[in-house]
């Protein structure tokens, strides 16, 4: 297979695109793009599902749980799976399907999927109480220019890049 | 005028085939930008790649300055989009969470999509914490509520925050996106450069290139390259 792979968008092509998305998704919705928010949905079902009970004790799950709205059929959930079948579809063109762990040679592959799971353990977290991840917090914020979507994306950004020092050895 | 659905212009039950194909068209910019892979976007915190910053900045001011213009041609109504409210405490602490997790897993959450999409298995693990993430604050949810909720302030734009006006506020996002695009890329050119970028698919190839160009000069490559290669 040719490695057409080695040929990734132009970073700024790859941005304007984004941004022409994202900016489609608010004419046709009035909202952003998000990604977190699946995941939410998914964990309020899926515990709705297990202990109903407990999922409308639950303070912050019953928030999301209505009668008449089941929280899989939202427009997030559908927008992910987009996102899957997208990023499916590129990967394929690109020849870049393949089972692996992507990780530093410095490192093994079991301390690599160890902090991949800590780091959406933080993330998880983090984007529940900051109401919002990067791409439906920071992003879609910033296009709107909203106040939200600047200090999100400097706390996230600035926040990995001094920390950045101490995590070096998993990725230079 | 938009936005098409909320003014029932699209008819609401055709709502979740546009979020498909909007879904869609995200996940394949995502991942033909080379979101999909965690070393290239760790890049940007040590200088080896910066193309999550360009991205990222390219597309904010694309669709910023889309956004005005469609509200200048009268084809959307800016009132109408949903602007995220500002609480200002639990918005730092929760981007600052957020940023660990990034240097961490080096995702964030749209881009573990695209990262699993194409069989990145620390992909799907960053997603699994995810869930348990998500799960772990709605149970520590009650004792952090009152902190939560705290600092709101509301609607805030940006530009009103500053003081400044919407098209001046504009202005100096691009000039100042503009002057990092080059500070970046002189950057880039200075810190060594890190090979996985060149080869997507076949990354023990490059690792044996690059251990091999190592080996001549360290004796202590070749345990982590046989472990690698295991």
């Amino acid at each position: 297979m040719k490695d057409r792979s080695s040929k990734y968008f132009n970073p700024y092509f790859g941005g304007v695109m984004l941004g022409l998305v994202l900016l489609l998704t608010f004419y046709f919705t009035g909202r952003g793009l998000g990604a977190s928010g699946a995941v939410k949905n998914t964990v309020v079902t899926a515990v709705h599902t297990v202990n109903p009970e407990h999922a409308e004790d639950s303070a912050y799950l019953s928030r999301f749980i209505s009668d008449d709205h089941y929280p899989m059929n939202t427009w997030l959930v559908y927008e992910v799976l987009g996102i899957l079948l997208g990023a499916f579809i590129s990967g394929t063109l690109a020849g870049s399907l393949k089972l692996k762990v992507e990780h530093s040679p410095k490192i093994t592959a079991k301390r690599r999927l160890i902090f991949a799971g800590l780091g959406g353990l933080f993330f998880g977290i983090g984007s529940q109480l900051g109401r919002g991840c990067t791409s439906g917090g920071a992003l879609s914020g910033m296009a709107t220019l909203a106040t939200s979507g600047f200090i999100a994306m400097i706390a996230i950004f600035g926040t990995a890049f001094l920390a950045a020092y101490f995590f070096r050895k998993n990725w230079i | 005028m938009g936005p098409l659905i909320p003014q029932g212009i699209i008819a609401a039950e055709w709502s979740h085939v546009i979020a498909l194909m909007l879904g869609i068209a995200f996940g394949y910019v995502l991942e033909s930008s080379g979101f999909s892979s965690s070393r290239k976007l760790a890049g940007v915190f040590y200088g080896y790649d910066f193309v999550v910053f360009k991205v990222f900045f390219t597309a904010a001011i694309t669709a910023a300055l889309g956004l005005i213009y469609f509200h200048y041609l009268g084809w959307i109504d800016m009132n109408m989009l949903f602007v995220n409210p500002t609480f200002i405490n639990s918005s730092i602490v929760g981007g600052v969470i957020m940023g660990l997790g990034f240097i961490m897993g080096g995702y964030y959450p749209g881009t573990s999509f695209t990262g699993l999409a194409i069989g990145k298995i620390d992909a799907m693990v960053f997603t699994g914490g995810l869930f348990i993430g998500i799960l772990a604050f709605s149970e520590i949810f009650p004792l952090i509520e009152s902190f939560y909720k705290s600092g709101s302030l509301g609607v805030l734009k940006v530009y009103d925050s500053l003081g400044i006006s919407m098209p001046l506020f504009m202005l100096l996002m691009i000039i100042f996106a503009l002057i990092m695009f080059v500070v970046v890329t002189k950057i880039e050119g200075r810190v060594k450069k890190v090979e996985y970028i060149k080869i997507h698919y076949n990354e023990y190839k490059i690792y044996h290139f690059c251990s091999s160009s190592i080996v001549r000069r360290s004796r202590s490559i070749p345990v982590a390259y046989q472990r690698q290669n295991k």
